[in-house]
């Protein structure tokens, strides 16, 4: 799908509408792909189709939009030209229908014929951007497959800028994409939203996939010079808002949400202007998104009333204290630590304890620290995860054991790709190396 | 409707050394997961277990060879051929299937007239 900005041919005839039409194409594509081609998945009863049709009825947006003013609704507009076109494709081929997987149960389906009613007003359309984020979702599709499926299904991005995301070629995303249709239709994953029973589980793996692509974003194995990618990182805010907007009931939802605003808030001060990674402790706190903090505190607050709050609300938690706070020093690490040991109760992890022997070290000091440090080395299932000796270094560090932070700084960089990451351990190295000599 | 095949992979050792009343009490379990099956709305069109690999025998092109086609720990041991809804209908069967030692691999069935139609 080339984005609206990128369709070729349109010249606006007098300059103003056309640059409004296309604005609003844009600003349509951002906010409505989701609930335009959910709507028109049910129609079409086949994904391919329906994102061919939504495809066409923006680019004939552009055109229509131009002539005739943006509609008020530019969404409704929309569902209702991508589900008339799924509607007459479904008619040409109505001999082959019932032959084509439907996504819909046949029951289900045939229920339905009303809402396949191409006039139906925009407000009886039912909001399908639940099911399908859960089939893109599904269990059944390997985590990457699903990443691919959710930007370029509930996003709307085209495969080019999925595969710019992941640092893959064009032709491995397409390949990706492709494959993973082909196994929606082939094994006939179901286009709904799980049972009460399932839900749990299911909604599990979807605020997983999000969180995934949120972290995807800070990760940057290539190790360009940016720290984040931003688009990724606003795409899985906008998909855990869409969550929590459209699963009200559903604290986890919440908490996502809270997390990432809250991580999103401290996105300008991770990296200098040079490049170089900036740790919590250094970041300018005056420059943290204020807008954001005090969202995402507020969700804090309504996903933790929850009474059994999840792993997502209670890192929300632990990152709202740190924003909350007046420096690093200043931080509320006692209470760090007890929401730590809550974490590891709901979510037992050995980086969650990694994570809460980093807090320790705050609270009660470096030694103590270093003694849960030294059990994780023993536990073996961190071998070969970078932050584990990098964590062990800056104990050893503020203990003035230089000689064996150097030699864990070094073990920390060899298991390191990125560039910031890099540049910042061997400063760190230079640093207790300097201060070993005096 | 759809239709899938639940492959039973086993480790033929555990199979082998299994005693006496641990294969009544496999069989016994079949039993019921067959009436789980038809309680859920599900339908077997076919099953079978197989004898071990130790029986098998492959052919490629002329040359037949003593073994199974693909030596791996666990092996094929039998399958069931049902009928469900759609993936989830199946996946939620097959988490009922018995194994001794082992899991299950749910494929979905190509429906070749289907596509030839297409």
């Amino acid at each position: 799908m080339p984005l609206p900005d990128e369709a070729p041919g349109r010249s606006a005839p007098d300059g103003g509408t056309g640059a409004d039409a296309r604005s609003a194409v844009g600003d349509a594509h951002r906010r409505e792909w989701a609930l335009v081609l959910a709507a028109t998945a049910r129609v079409a009863g086949d994904l391919d189709l329906a994102e061919e049709c939504v495809q066409d009825a923006y680019i004939s947006a552009l055109d229509a939009w131009e002539r005739q003013g943006v509609p008020t609704s530019p969404g409704a507009w929309l569902t209702t030209a991508a589900r008339r076109r799924a509607l007459d494709a479904r008619r040409r081929e109505r001999t082959l229908r019932d032959k084509l997987p439907l996504l819909v149960p046949r029951d289900e389906a045939d229920d339905m014929d009303g809402l396949t009613d191409p006039a139906l007003a925009p407000e009886d359309i039912p909001d399908d951007r639940l099911r399908l984020v859960f089939t893109c979702c599904h269990p059944a599709l390997g985590i990457e497959a699903q990443l691919a499926l959710t930007l370029r299904l509930v996003c709307g991005l085209t495969t080019r800028q999925i595969a710019d995301a992941f640092l893959v070629s064009e032709a491995t995303m397409a390949a990706r994409v492709t494959r993973a249709k082909k196994k929606i239709a082939a094994a006939r994953i179901p286009y709904r939203v799980p049972e009460a029973a399932e839900l749990p589980d299911r909604l599990g793996a979807v605020l997983a996939a999000v969180h995934l692509l949120y972290t995807t974003a800070h990760t940057d194995p290539e190790g360009a010079a940016d720290l984040t990618r931003p688009d990724l990182a606003e795409r899985a805010i906008d998909l855990a808002r869409m969550l929590t907007a459209l699963m009200p009931d559903e604290p986890e939802a919440r908490g996502l949400l809270a997390l990432l605003l809250l991580t999103d808030s401290r996105r300008e001060t991770r990296v200098d202007q040079t490049g170089r990674l900036v740790l919590l402790a250094d970041q300018d706190r005056g420059r943290w998104d204020k807008t954001a903090i005090a969202e995402g505190t507020a969700l804090v607050a309504e996903a933790l009333r929850s009474d059994r709050p999840g792993r997502y609300a209670i890192q929300a938690a632990i990152a709202a204290l740190h924003s909350e706070a007046p420096s690093y020093d200043a931080t509320d690490w006692r209470q760090i630590v007890q929401l730590y040991d809550v974490l590891l109760h709901v979510w037992p992890s050995p980086v969650v304890e990694l994570n809460r022997a980093a807090a320790l070290s705050m609270a009660e000091g470096p030694q103590a620290a270093l003694d849960e440090i030294t059990k994780l080395e023993q536990d073996g299932r961190l071998a070969g995860y970078r932050y584990l000796p990098a964590t062990k270094a800056d104990l050893l560090r503020r203990l003035g054991r230089y000689d064996e932070a150097a030699a864990a700084y070094e073990a920390a960089l060899e298991r390191t790709l990125g560039t910031a990451e890099r540049g910042f351990l061997e400063r760190r190295i230079a640093e207790v190396t300097t201060s070993r000599a005096s | 409707m759809a239709q899938y095949l639940i492959l039973l992979y086993d480790n033929e050792a555990s199979w082998a050394t299994a005693p006496e009343a641990k294969m009544g009490e496999m069989l016994a379990q079949h039993g019921r997961f067959q009436e789980q099956l038809a309680g859920m709305g599900a339908k077997i069109l076919g099953s079978n277990a197989l004898q071990p690999t130790n029986t098998a025998t492959s052919v490629r092109g002329d040359v037949v060879t003593d073994g199974p086609f693909v030596e791996t720990k666990e092996a094929l041991g039998g399958y069931y051929l049902i009928e469900a809804r759609d993936l989830d209908h199946a996946l939620a069967v097959a988490k009922l299937c018995p194994v001794l030692d082992g899991g299950v691999e749910v494929r979905p069935v190509w429906d070749v007239n289907a596509d030839a139609a297409a």
